[in-house]
């Protein structure tokens, strides 16, 4: 619905908000009505301006003081489209005004003065003035400022798209139309492009009204991965949207662009950190460029893949680590998987090393926060599967996006949810796309379609998009949802809500094995997910749970990072199909560190449920949707995601055995 | 007949102050945006224009006697001036202003531009005394028209 929705939204937000800012509509007549503040302290040039702009016919309010024009615009935020100033005024710099404005109401303000000096109209642009008037001021020159005001809201339109791709899905109920066009809400505009960017051909609506013509941007997967390689290979601090953009290299993509997407980005991450209480480790490996020792490893592994699901993984993780406090170092890198995820390919955040880790075994990452080491072969399944399941995804994310795209995110994180710990933290990273509160909610809608609202309220969580089938377990079911149906189980392992998505999709080809091993926590996951997609109504139930479990709490329970793992692995073995179950668990178990080996599927399964629990904040709604089944390729059996699992740990051959090597895989690989 | 003269009478004013580059075009815009609803847009604005621009005129005298000379002050009524003539199509005084504050720009020393700033009150003054009667002029035909 968000499509349609979205659509018409857009539409007649387009036309009427343009120039709804003050209520009043004028978009038809547009630029007539425009609302113009003058400030000028000359009363004959106050006179001359106030008679030209209104022989524009733009609806004009002048004060001679610069005080009074600031407490104008301060009372009524909303009450002016733009500013007209003069440079020169006794009570106030005129350029002291334009920063006030460009902080405070974000307006486009355009300054005015005799002096026609190279410096002050230097001045002027670097102070952030959309344009500098040589006094005189010809009419002409007045009857064409409305393109400031386009101008700026294009943009303004362009972040929000861009950012608002992931999450647009259902999170966002209708909101305030209005919001999206005024410059002013910036933030609730994005969200509710966002949700209509569910659908690409949003864009169109938004033409309508006026000139403004906004190509949305959409955050595919891909272009997530970029991002966050981009972001990665500068440093978070030293990301900038300019050098991010060069970096990306993507033709039509602009500075705004990126620079709404780092925001939410940057808003996602910090999320994380929020999120996990041991930040160190996952946190910091997450925000920090380098650590991509966890996520980044695995999400990129996972990214490179495909939409890396391990992101989604590390972030589970490192948003199940975070959560679950218990283990300081895993559920961090969890969570940075997660965040991974969440902004479509976190891989990035960990830096190609992922990939390798990936390959490699290892990848505890995702579980702890272990890099998802999906090795990129998972990581290429989870991609697999986190396209497919950023669909799946994406729904949990981005308001129950339908579109997978946008939820590439969620694809991964779906898959991170394998990584179990994620799980928990899954809503965290998940959604990261989304943009930090969207992802929240995302993570937790793809989560919680699975998982069925963190709280435990497994319900399908991911409902919309993530099949039903989470709902068993409730929780589980993260963005496992998306898998068509995960296989009834509610593949816990979704504790994160587009984790669980992509943990099925992705990896879970025979990925999800390694992963499985590296990540203990995420691998099953992915290979939950990817069964679930199969539609293996396993209990992904328990997967699930061990998923979120791990990712929230289950440290505490499974022994964090085994616990995760376990969890995964618990699920995994319901993705393997139920004779694996146990199996598996034992492994998953054995893996997230304890070498529980067999840890009690039950036992695991409890936790995972009581994970999931806790991961299930997600918001059930975007679960939903996500396309579906996309979560798990198809192809991945049972004993697919099993190879996975194993193989992550090392690559191993596709063992579809169950033993899962964990070797060495203890959570301590994380490598936060 | 007596209007028609009295126009014709206004017109021929008019043409003379843009003959003489008394006024630029910027006085035609600005009579452009005259209307119906206002048909004395213009004299309006001149009032005000002639109103402020004595009292910095007056300003600048001022300073100029003070020792120091307050170059603070005279700068900004110099930006003052320059932006009110140029925006009614005041050419002269505009270009009395801009010498002037060339002159404090270059040399720096306002000892200098005494002789200017006389020159510009002095065209200054020329100028209201042409446009004051032009406007009552036009003000009384109107009125006279109306009848």
């Amino acid at each position: 619905m968000n499509s349609s929705s979205g659509k018409s939204y857009m539409s007649t937000a387009s036309s009427s908000v343009l120039w709804k800012a003050g209520g009043d509509v004028v978009a038809d007549q547009f630029p007539a009505g425009l609302r113009v503040l003058l400030v000028d302290d000359d009363p004959t040039c106050l006179m001359i301006l106030e008679k030209m702009l209104k022989a524009c016919q733009y609806n004009v309010t002048k004060c001679n003081r610069a005080e009074t024009a600031l407490s104008m615009l301060r009372e009524n935020r909303n009450g002016f489209d733009i500013v007209i100033s003069d440079v020169h005024m006794p009570d106030m710099d005129g350029f002291k005004l334009l920063e006030h404005i460009g902080l405070e109401m974000d307006l486009p303000v355009i300054m005015m003065s005799a002096d026609d000096g190279k410096n002050v109209v230097m001045k002027g642009v670097t102070h952030g003035a959309c344009d500098y008037l040589i006094k005189p001021v010809r009419i002409e020159a007045l009857k064409n400022i409305w393109q400031h005001v386009v101008r700026k809201r294009k943009n303004e339109w362009k972040d929000f798209e861009q950012s608002g791709s992931v999450e647009e899905g259902d999170r966002q109920p209708k909101q305030s139309e209005d919001a999206d066009y005024s410059s002013s809400a910036n933030e609730g505009n994005w969200k509710s492009s966002k949700r209509r960017k569910d659908d690409e051909d949003e864009n169109d609506e938004r033409d309508d009204t006026s000139t403004l013509k906004k190509p949305r941007v959409v955050w595919s997967v891909e272009l997530h991965q970029q991002f966050v390689a981009a972001v990665n290979q500068l440093g978070i601090e030293k990301a900038v949207p300019k050098k991010i953009l060069e970096l990306m290299n993507v033709p039509g993509l602009t500075r705004e662009n990126v620079a709404s997407h780092l925001q939410k980005y940057r808003l996602y991450l910090r999320r994380l950190c929020g999120v996990s209480q041991h930040p160190s480790n996952l946190n910091n490996s997450f925000m920090n460029p380098q650590d991509a020792t966890f996520g980044p490893l695995d999400l990129q592994a996972l990214a490179a893949t495909g939409q890396l699901p391990a992101q989604s993984l590390a972030t589970l993780q490192a948003a199940g680590l975070g959560r679950s406090t218990a283990k300081s170092g895993i559920p961090m890198p969890l969570i940075d998987q997660r965040n991974i995820f969440s902004f479509e390919n976190p891989k990035l955040r960990f830096g190609e090393a992922q990939q390798q880790h990936v390959s490699n075994n290892k990848q505890t990452n995702l579980l702890h926060g272990i890099p998802t080491t999906m090795e990129p072969k998972q990581l290429a399944g989870l991609h697999h599967t986190a396209q497919s399941m950023g669909n799946m995804n994406m729904p949990v994310l981005s308001h129950g996006s339908q579109s997978s795209q946008n939820n590439p995110l969620l694809m991964q994180m779906a898959q991170p949810q394998a990584r179990g710990q994620m799980l928990n933290d899954s809503t965290v990273g998940l959604a990261p796309r989304l943009l930090s509160p969207r992802g929240q909610s995302m993570l937790s809608n793809g989560m919680a379609t699975n998982v069925s609202t963190r709280n435990g309220v497994p319900e399908n969580i991911r409902a919309p998009s993530y099949n039903p089938v989470s709902q068993t377990s409730s929780m589980l079911n993260f963005p496992m949802n998306h898998t068509s149906e995960l296989p009834g189980n509610s593949f816990p392992l979704v504790s994160t809500p587009g984790i669980s998505s992509l943990a099925p999709k992705v990896a879970f080809q025979e990925d999800v094995n390694s992963e499985i091993k590296g990540s203990v926590g995420f691998m099953p996951s992915y290979d939950i997910f990817n069964d679930l997609n199969q539609h293996k109504p396993q209990n992904w139930e328990l997967q699930n749970v061990g998923m979120m479990f791990n990712s929230s709490q289950h440290s505490n329970s499974l022994q964090g990072n085994l616990d995760h793992t376990q969890s995964i692995l618990v699920q995994q073995g319901f993705l393997s199909g139920q004779n694996r179950n146990s199996t598996v668990i034992s492994k998953a178990m054995f893996s997230a560190g304890d070498s529980t080996g067999h840890v009690n599927a039950q036992n695991s399964n409890q936790h995972l449920n009581s994970l999931l629990d806790n991961t299930v904040r997600v918001k059930s709604e975007r679960v939903a949707d996500t396309a579906p089944a996309n979560l798990y390729p198809d192809h991945f059996g049972q004993e697919d995601l099993m190879s996975a699992l194993l193989k992550q740990q090392d690559i191993i051959a596709p063992a579809e055995n169950n033993d899962f090597d964990f070797d060495g895989y203890s959570i301590d690989n994380i490598p936060v | 007949m007596e209007s028609k003269h009295v126009n014709q009478q206004i017109a021929a004013m008019r043409r003379s102050f843009f003959d003489e580059e008394v006024l630029d075009e910027k006085f035609s815009q600005l009579e452009q945006l005259e209307g119906k609803d206002n048909p004395n847009f213009v004299e309006e604005v001149f009032t005000m224009y002639f109103k402020d621009s004595t009292a910095f005129l007056e300003t600048i005298e001022e300073a100029m006697k003070t020792i120091p000379i307050d170059s603070i002050i005279v700068d900004n009524i110099l930006h003052q001036l320059k932006g009110s003539s140029a925006s009614v199509g005041a050419n002269k005084v505009l270009k009395e202003v801009n010498k002037i504050t060339r002159q404090v720009l270059g040399k720096g020393n306002l000892e200098g531009t005494k002789a200017s700033i006389l020159k510009l009150r002095k065209e200054y003054d020329s100028f209201k005394a042409k446009l004051e009667p032009y406007f009552q002029l036009k003000q009384a035909n109107s009125v006279a028209q109306v009848k």
